[in-house]
């Protein structure tokens, strides 16, 4: 058996603490490309979003390399399934890292998916932007040195839709729900109770129904519902599911019973089209409506709308914006990264470094990347309705949510602070926008 | 108990008119399920396939004749014809290349085998018609709704929901079980899923008769994809939700069994819905509770038939 010397032992752990941070100030290599590994739903119910996203991740990746690359380095996504499981992606995303030499990931829609990846962002020691998955648990139960979420997250996503309720419908006494039965569909409920319970107590919630996820008939749902006649029914049901609960629901004229408060409906309305009802409260996850009245950036804005429908026939959805987001976000790092090293390459510390506070510009707005690595997005929030622009239903009589305003505050859990709310907010919150 | 009954029962009532449609449509699809299993001894993962491109093809269909000013009124019949186009394509086809080259195997190749069929036509599914969800109502809208009363209230149902397809379902049930009773064909059928050894040593051609009942088999899912699809927006995966509770169906009806899979659909059905109204946390679990429930005490399921070993 070898056994080692006290000299031995002290290089040994002098060669522990010190040799890393060597290392770490070491030159890094430009590297010929910059590789980034995505994972999205191509597969499955939510490759309504998946697919999308990876469009929208493959034309801005053409736009970037034509005009040059990033810090003149090319980009190329490698696309990974979130469909077949965490399980599979925790392997996958290892596997991106290890064996492609990816030297970012963006990840993932489910938050499931990102509950199960986010901390191999510490093991791999890789940046790691949470591009559109929100759960709000993963920076307010842990702490991470290279994970980002580059957009808002639950919370702010729910609380807006609600106080823009109780602005415009104070009178409410009564409220349904109609959920997927998942982590998304459960928790999106507690953050709304939570915070309905702080802002306008003796609200009665008739019904709390959660159909089985992949559910293609709400038919039963629905003549509960018209019996009901419950003042607001509050789903954030998405993609196939939403569609056809809308269309079962408004062929029964229970949008004449009840209002409904969809937070994440923008992505079904081109495929509703004239189904959907004018008049009920739709959100869109963020505040990059097709129809965004006054975009900070009208320019990059249309341009990106545009460009989008032109190559693939249709507007982009929440989720392209998101991946979108995602891209700008690296690039604003990448460049201020490359920039305090006076033009040397960064390593992945330092990269992650330039994440921490960064403020990044998107065509309608800022987003800045909170301490916590929490991205404070403005929410917007308005009526559905039609004009002659668009073949479907956008916002009318919309009010923006600054992010930070709908965010709880760093170090505190978003249900611990919800119920900190007080009616007061109600009208302090929010801003006509139009 | 009583009282329980005045507070709820005009509740009650709406959820047996939801559980009766919920019903209809489960049962269409489960029926083609356990026909092909009686038959050709296989457990068709694959048939959730079928199912969603019956739907798919409804809706695609649907929406093409209607381009071409198609009246409202022969939408319902076009949902039958596609159904009927997809099965007589798509049985033959899997059924002459796939199946037949499986018969008599183990039983976990049988199911590898129409898994990945189910997986491939998913991806089939998904090259055809996008990830983008896919819906076409004129059936829906052109029958219109009918208001039941409800106290001093009244509740729209639609009238595609609420004749339609418990109409399908009785119609395909007694037209099915008088197939198999009243016709030289059925009975040939009735003769092959009995006895297969038997049958076929009387001269019966067995080949013949997998075909037919698979390519019938088809024609079933297909039809209840595409009663579903003017109810529905089609999205990849929903074959996958619905073979789950297909099997439920199967399992609890006995295998084989047309009147079960009637009988175990309006149990399943009127479950979900009842469940909807007085204990909706069970929603999910109500089939299988069911399910759970009747192979405890009848692990042959309700209308099964033990069979002897043979060695």
């Amino acid at each position: 058996m070898t056994t080692l010397t006290r000299r031995e032992t002290l290089a040994a752990g002098f060669g522990t603490v010190l040799l890393p941070a060597t290392l770490s100030a070491q030159p890094v290599a430009k590297p010929a490309e910059f590789k980034i590994g995505v994972t999205t739903f191509l597969s499955g119910p939510a490759s309504v979003f998946g697919v999308p996203s990876r469009r929208a991740c493959e034309m801005l990746a053409e736009q970037i390399n034509a005009a040059g690359g990033i810090a003149g380095v090319p980009i190329r996504p490698i696309f990974v399934d979130e469909g077949p499981g965490t399980d599979h992606l925790v392997g996958e995303i290892r596997r991106l890292v290890q064996s492609e030499g990816v030297h970012t990931i963006f990840q993932s829609i489910s938050s499931g998916s990102c509950l199960a990846c986010t901390p191999l962002s510490r093991e791999l020691n890789k940046v790691m932007l949470l591009w559109d998955c929100g759960t709000q648990r993963i920076f307010e139960e842990a702490r991470y040195d290279y994970a980002f979420r580059t957009q808002g997250y639950g919370t702010s996503e729910v609380l807006a839709p609600l106080l823009y309720l109780l602005k415009t419908k104070p009178n409410i006494r009564t409220l349904a729900v109609v959920n997927q039965d998942y982590a998304w569909g459960r928790d999106s409920w507690e953050l709304w109770k939570t915070a309905m319970d702080a802002l306008k107590p003796g609200v009665r919630v008739v019904a709390e129904m959660f159909p089985r996820f992949g559910s293609t008939d709400f038919s039963t749902e629905i003549t509960r519902l018209l019996a009901l006649r419950p003042d607001v029914i509050y789903s954030t049901s998405w993609g196939g599911e939403l569609v056809t609960f809308i269309r079962q629901a408004t062929e029964r004229r229970l949008h004449e019973r009840s209002t409904f408060v969809l937070p994440v409906a923008e992505a079904s309305m081109q495929i509703l089209g004239r189904s959907m009802p004018e008049g009920h409260i739709i959100g869109t996850r963020g505040d990059h409506w097709n129809n965004h009245p006054s975009p900070a950036n009208p320019a990059l804005f249309n341009g990106f709308v545009n460009a989008y429908r032109q190559k693939f026939n249709e507007y982009p959805i929440y989720p392209c914006h998101h991946m979108a987001q995602a891209v700008w976000a690296l690039k604003a790092a990448v460049e201020k990264a490359v920039a305090a090293k006076n033009g040397a390459w960064p390593s992945d510390a330092e990269l992650a470094a330039a994440f921490r506070g960064l403020t990044f510009p998107t065509p309608t707005s800022t987003i800045t990347l909170r301490e916590d690595g929490q991205g404070l997005e403005d929410q917007i929030v308005g009526l559905s309705s039609f004009n002659d622009r668009f073949p479907f239903a956008v916002p009318k009589d919309m009010m923006l949510f600054p992010g930070a305003q709908v965010s709880a505050p760093v170090g505190q859990k978003s249900t611990d602070w919800l119920k900190t709310l007080t009616p007061a907010l109600i009208e302090q919150a929010g801003r006509p926008i139009g | 108990m009583a009282e329980w009954f005045q507070d709820n029962g005009l509740l009650l009532g709406l959820a047996l008119l939801d559980g009766l449609s919920s019903a209809g449509l489960i049962f269409l699809v489960a029926v083609g399920l356990n026909l092909v299993f009686g038959v050709l001894r296989i457990v068709n993962v694959a048939h959730g396939s079928l199912y969603a491109i019956g739907a798919y093809s409804a809706a695609s269909i649907g929406i093409f004749l209607a381009g071409l000013g198609l009246p409202a009124w022969a939408s319902i019949p076009t949902l039958v014809l596609s159904a009927a186009l997809v099965g007589a394509i798509l049985g033959p086809l899997i059924e002459r290349f796939i199946l037949r080259r499986i018969y008599g195997g183990e039983e976990v190749v049988q199911l590898l085998v129409t898994f990945a069929l189910f997986m491939i036509l998913e991806d089939v599914q998904k090259l055809i018609w996008g990830v983008q969800p896919i819906h076409h109502d004129v059936a829906l809208r052109a029958l219109g709704t009918i208001d039941v009363p409800f106290g001093t209230d009244f509740i729209p149902f639609t009238n595609y929901q609420l004749f339609v397809l418990p109409t399908f379902a009785i119609v395909t049930l007694v037209g099915l079980a008088l197939f198999l009773r009243r016709t030289l064909t059925g009975r040939v059928i009735v003769a092959v899923t009995t006895d297969r050894e038997a049958a076929t040593a009387m001269g019966i051609d067995a080949a013949r008769i997998f075909l037919l009942t698979f390519t019938f088999g088809a024609m079933l899912a297909a039809l209840g994809g595409a009663l579903l699809s003017p109810t529905a927006a089609l999205v990849p995966g929903i074959g996958a939700q619905t073979i789950v509770l297909s099997f439920a169906v199967v399992a609890t009806a006995g295998l084989g069994q047309i009147e079960g899979a009637a009988l175990t659909s309006l149990m399943m059905g009127l479950g979900r819905s009842i469940a909807v109204y007085f204990a909706p946390e069970f929603e999910v679990v109500v089939p299988y509770i069911i399910m759970v429930a009747v192979l405890l005490v009848r692990p042959q399921g309700l209308f099964g038939v033990i069979e002897t070993r043979r060695v």
